[in-house]
């Protein structure tokens, strides 16, 4: 299972756009092995929800931890069947590890996009 | 000739200028591009009206013939379509029904089809003609309303009158990108000034030949005044407050068509802008 979640510039901490975050983790639970690749999304002039949601599909991603998400992002990965949970922000591998866990819950609301105003 | 009246800040009087200059001049077009709120037609109250509805293109994807080799998704440079099981799939708000996607896919799969974000209201009053953008509630862009606005404006004689949306964005630039003239309409607040800075901005990038009619000014304002002459923008008119305006404008009455002194200082500023032959 790969589980994705947006990084700060540091790549330490869980960035707080998931369209816009400059990287992105991806760690493979059967493996162990963790990733870390450049968002292509993070400088698109329109649509980097959308871009960033086709990146994490591409990458065969299973579960999205992330502190909030976007309408048109989520339709996307719903259709693709990743779940999206909510991260608790600071340092990604705690919030990876709170979700191995258990402890983390299924993201509930998705704003309607900030369209560059935010 | 044509003249778009802008503003950066909403409720400024661009409908207020706009309205009165074009019942000013001999024969004019008046297009109100204001799609979202256009409150033109509430002055002119337009005569014989008939309208159209306006369309844009949404692609359409034929299962059958579509193979999956994702040419249109990659294509998007909108990001208007995600890749999902092997299929595109499409994001109306998103699109900007450029035609790319069907052009490019080998298997002739994509189809566009029309889909209504709006209607045009053409109608006469006395010597204006009006021409209303009306974009549907609830729809992302206003550029394809505008845009058929304007084209339908264009195609009658006399002083053409562009009544911009307020702000800066795609739609202000769509609305003033084919004038000749444009005329900003600001108040002299720090409100007003800062966003009357925005969109001259834009104005500027654009080379457009501009002036200024400060409005609702209650006295000097100095920031605004120092910025125009710096930049060297004429300041066509000043409008204090007043009450016999508000009134005209609050019972929704064309001021030129009450007040003759009205009328000569709206076609003074026609005159100092080049716009005498509408005259």
């Amino acid at each position: 299972m790969i589980i994705a979640i947006p990084l700060d510039e540091n790549k330490k901490d869980v960035c707080v756009s998931f369209g816009r975050a400059p990287f992105v983790l991806f760690y493979d639970t059967e493996s162990n092995a963790q990733e870390i690749s450049e968002n292509p999304a993070a400088q698109a002039q329109g649509g980097a929800g959308l871009k960033a949601a086709q990146f994490l599909v591409d990458h065969h991603t299973n579960i999205l931890i992330t502190i909030r998400c976007g309408q048109n992002a989520a339709e996307v990965l719903q259709a693709a069947e990743t779940a999206i949970y909510e991260a608790q922000g600071g340092d990604a591998a705690v919030n990876l590890a709170a979700y191995l866990e258990g402890k983390l819950e299924l993201l509930s609301h998705f704003h309607a996009g900030f369209h560059g105003k935010a | 000739m044509r003249l778009a009246v802008l503003s950066g800040k909403g409720g400024t009087g661009k409908t207020f200028v706009s309205v009165n200059l074009a019942a000013a001049a001999k024969k004019a077009v008046y297009i109100d591009c204001d799609v979202e709120e256009p409150n033109g037609r509430l002055f002119f109250r337009p005569q014989d009206v008939v309208s159209a509805p306006v369309h844009t293109l949404l692609p359409q994807f034929d299962a059958g013939k579509c193979n999956g080799c994702r040419k249109c998704v990659d294509f998007c440079r909108f990001h208007a379509l995600v890749y999902i099981k092997e299929k595109p799939m499409i994001f109306p708000d998103v699109c900007h029904s450029c035609g790319g996607c069907a052009l490019v896919c080998p298997q002739k799969a994509v189809s566009e089809e029309k889909r209504p974000v709006g209607e045009l209201e053409i109608g006469v009053s006395e010597n204006v003609t009006v021409v209303t953008g009306i974009l549907n509630m609830g729809e992302a862009s206003a550029v394809p309303v505008i845009q058929e606005a304007l084209q339908t404006g264009f195609s009658y004689a006399g002083l053409t009158v562009i009544d911009c949306p307020p702000g800066s964005s795609c739609s202000v630039m769509e609305s003033v990108s084919a004038a000749d003239y444009a005329l900003f309409v600001a108040e002299p607040t720090a409100f007003g000034f800062h966003n009357f800075q925005m969109v001259y901005e834009l104005v500027r990038l654009l080379k457009k030949p501009c002036g200024v009619i400060l409005n609702k000014a209650d006295g000097p304002y100095p920031p605004l005044e120092d910025f125009c002459q710096k930049e060297q923008i004429p300041l066509l008119h000043t409008f204090p407050f007043s009450e016999e305006l508000a009134a005209l404008g609050a019972e929704g009455t064309i001021a030129v068509r009450k007040n003759e002194a009205l009328k000569h200082t709206f076609q003074n500023i026609l005159r100092q802008i080049g716009g005498e032959n509408a005259l």
